[in-house]
């Protein structure tokens, strides 16, 4: 009875208490990356008066949003207004539920018990079906956000991240497709472990996925260029023109966990996951897996060496998106729409096809 | 049961990118605009009266106000219009130093356009990368008269003084690194997809249009029309030096991005040009203390300023203060093919466009 206690309520809920613990401050100090790094690509310092380097700017943003008024327009619809940032966060954060951080469970001993510990919250078997799903309820939050602003410009941001969404869910939820059909399983530590067994990540054999995901991706989470529905430039703030303080806050949050999720699955489907990075020297020295992942340390080293794999793929995924909002110019709407429509669909089905012949002729190859 | 409406929108006149104070009435289907109506006027100071009840000397500041991205091109043109109207001539010297100035400030101005004008259609790093050269070039004006923005600089028959030691060299080292700095710029842009597909096509000025309007400057030689004061009427020592106008073929806003961009690069060309035939002598021609023009005396004089033809009309009464005094912006002037080039675009073009005509406030509202 204990056991069961243990293993099905504190265990995961510690985990979850940990896991959100870790990723806000993760996106504190995402944000403070991204102005760092944007910084010295235009040749400035970028935040440097709090801390050292600027290294407690998180925490002084954070208390400044805490304090700031809390300004809900007249006229608008106070509830949702009020909703609406949550139902934008809420999808955000229950993704991270699926993600494995690590391939190998951890015993733990206390109180003369063995628990193991795994490294994700959860490990479902239609993990990404569940992914897709999640994702596509957070555009609800920024719509319903926009519209009970009952202003016009958030309207507009609004419904420019509405069709947004709703287009780039199509290529989206296509682009996995190629990793479904070479995987065999939608279980994300399954897909992991099939690219372990394969000796090859996935993004040799689905390059095109890799594109059209990360493509999609940063479109999905409204990032440049594809960051219509906020475009400072022409529609003032986009859809949380209106919102001030916590409410503003957490539209930021969601939409740097969001980047955070799309990383990480870029990292999980396609890097790899929590594989160490061997340059293909794998295939040379066959002990330089089992070296760099820490095998030596046992449960604990693997554990925490699939998490730096991880975290480090994740990282360089996260530097993409920064570089592409330092490089390019914005795309406007009716393009947008031609890419996802006209580009990305039909590429993602040619993808899907041509994948799927590829295999299964190379399984009769194989006999 | 369902209807559609239009919706109007008031983009200005505080939003991130209509460049100051202008305000524009929108008429929307969705993202089409289907009107739009610019209103202006929040940035009126009254530049001509005060012009018309203060000496010529004391207006010269009021012209540095006008178009405060490019200060020296006003100046200079109001100090030449008098210089006309009382029938003075600056020395040699300080018209190849007025040519120096006005090409570094044109430079000055357009990497300003070409900064904002990016970062509205999204590209950030263009507008970092721009003002660190414009600073370069501030450094030089406050090298020079200490002023960095409005600079007064120009004085009625010639210079306020002469170039200070090691100016004329930090200059060269400027202009002669320049190229490279436009071309990092071109790297990021000219060939950049999402660049071309947001300008390539939008707000399409044709010649006749160009020309029927009034437009000057690089909206009009965007559409093909190589007109140039400087060449048409040349003014300060450009009679003497060499340059290409750079015309565009399309009239879009592409067109009016890739003409400005080759005008930086003749600016610099011209600066260096005049800074190697530079004659010696005296920066400052004898001036009587008190002007006195003819009373009667009129005069229209026209400078290509970095946005177009800004032009000065003085007419004197015989007496210290003109009688009338009227300024010819070229940004109030470009600003009215708005309303037409906008018609049909998407919300997100109408900061394209505001961007690619230039326009600063200060000098259409003056």
């Amino acid at each position: 009875m204990t056991d069961t206690l243990v293993n099905w309520g504190l265990i995961p809920f510690l985990k979850i208490a940990l896991l959100l613990n870790v990723i806000l401050g993760v996106v504190a100090y995402l944000t403070l990356l991204e102005r760092k790094v944007i910084a010295f690509m235009q040749v400035r310092l970028g935040p440097r008066r709090v801390g050292p380097h600027g290294l407690l700017q998180p925490i002084a943003d954070v208390l400044k949003l805490m304090i700031k008024e809390d300004i809900v327009p007249a006229k608008s619809d106070h509830l949702i207004f009020a909703l609406a940032p949550a139902i934008t966060l809420a999808p955000a954060i229950i993704a991270f539920a699926v993600i494995p951080f690590s391939g190998t469970p951890a015993p733990l001993t206390l109180f003369g018990h063995t628990w193991s510990i795994t490294p994700w919250v959860t490990d479902i078997n239609v993990a990404l079906l569940y992914l897709l799903a999640v994702s596509s309820i957070g555009v609800f939050g920024i719509v319903l956000g926009g519209w009970a602003s009952n202003s016009k410009y958030p309207l507009l941001g609004a419904l420019r991240s509405a069709a947004q969404m709703v287009s780039y869910e199509v290529p989206l939820g296509l682009s996995v497709v190629g990793v479904l059909i070479l995987a065999g399983t939608a279980s994300l530590t399954g897909i992991v472990q099939a690219q372990e067994r394969a000796g090859i990540w996935f993004f040799g054999p689905q390059i095109v996925g890799l594109f059209l995901y990360f493509v999609a991706g940063v479109a999905e989470t409204n990032r440049a260029p594809f960051d219509l529905a906020e475009a400072e430039t022409e529609l003032v703030a986009g859809f949380h023109t209106e919102y001030t303080g916590m409410k503003f806050a957490v539209f930021f949050l969601a939409e740097y966990m969001n980047m955070i999720v799309v990383a990480a699955i870029v990292t999980t489907l396609f890097f790899g996951g929590w594989l160490p990075i061997t340059f293909g020297l794998g295939w040379v020295i066959p002990a330089l897996p089992g070296i760099l992942s820490l095998q030596f340390l046992g449960p604990w080293g693997m554990f925490f060496a699939g998490i730096f794999w991880f975290s480090l793929k994740c990282f360089f995924v996260l530097f993409m998106y920064l570089w592409l909002r330092a490089t390019y110019p914005r795309y406007r709407y009716d393009q947008l729409m031609r890419i996802g429509w006209k580009v990305l669909i039909p590429l993602a089905l040619g993808n899907v096809v041509v994948t799927a012949i590829a295999l299964t002729v190379y399984r009769s190859l194989k006999g | 049961m369902f209807q559609t409406t239009e919706m109007e929108i008031n983009l200005g006149p505080q939003h991130p990118s209509t460049h100051g104070v202008l305000r524009v009435l929108l008429k929307v289907d969705g993202e089409r605009i289907l009107e739009s109506k610019p209103v202006i006027g929040y940035l009126h100071r009254g530049c001509e009266k005060l012009g018309e009840t203060r000496p010529m000397p004391q207006v010269v500041v009021y012209t540095d106000r006008m178009d405060y991205v490019a200060a020296f091109a006003g100046n200079l043109t109001y100090i030449e219009a008098v210089e006309r109207l009382i029938g003075l001539e600056a020395p040699p010297r300080a018209k190849y130093m007025r040519v120096v100035l006005a090409e570094l400030q044109r430079i000055a101005s357009h990497l300003l356009w070409l900064g904002t004008h990016a970062l509205d259609i999204g590209a950030m790093s263009v507008f970092l990368y721009c003002f660190r050269e414009r600073e370069m070039i501030l450094d030089l004006f406050e090298g020079y008269c200490g002023a960095r923005l409005t600079l007064n600089a120009v004085r009625i028959g010639g210079q306020l003084n002469d170039f200070p030691d090691g100016w004329v060299d930090e200059a060269r080292r400027f202009l002669n690194a320049f190229p490279k700095q436009v071309e990092e710029y071109e790297t990021l842009l000219s060939q950049n997809r999402i660049w071309i597909e947001r300008t390539r096509g939008v707000g399409v000025i044709s010649a006749e249009e160009a020309i029927d309007w009034g437009l000057s400057g690089p909206p009009l030689r965007g559409s093909g029309v190589a007109w140039d004061i400087r060449k048409s009427n040349p003014y300060a020592a450009y009679a003497d030096l060499s340059f290409d106008v750079p015309v565009g073929e399309n009239g879009d806003t592409y067109d009016r991005y890739l003409v400005r961009m080759e005008e930086m690069r003749q600016a610099r060309r011209l600066a260096l040009e005049a800074l190697d035939k530079m004659p010696g002598g005296d920066v400052r021609a004898k001036v009587p203390k008190r002007l006195k023009p003819p009373a009667g005396a009129e005069v229209y004089h026209a400078t290509e300023s970095p946005r177009g033809e800004m032009g000065v009309y003085l007419k004197s009464d015989g007496s210290e203060t003109a009688y009338r005094c009227r300024f010819r912006s070229p940004s109030f002037v470009n600003l009215q093919a708005l309303p037409a080039l906008v018609k049909g675009h998407l919300i997100a073009d109408i900061v394209t466009l505001i961007g690619s005509i230039d326009i600063v406030l200060g000098c259409v509202d003056r």
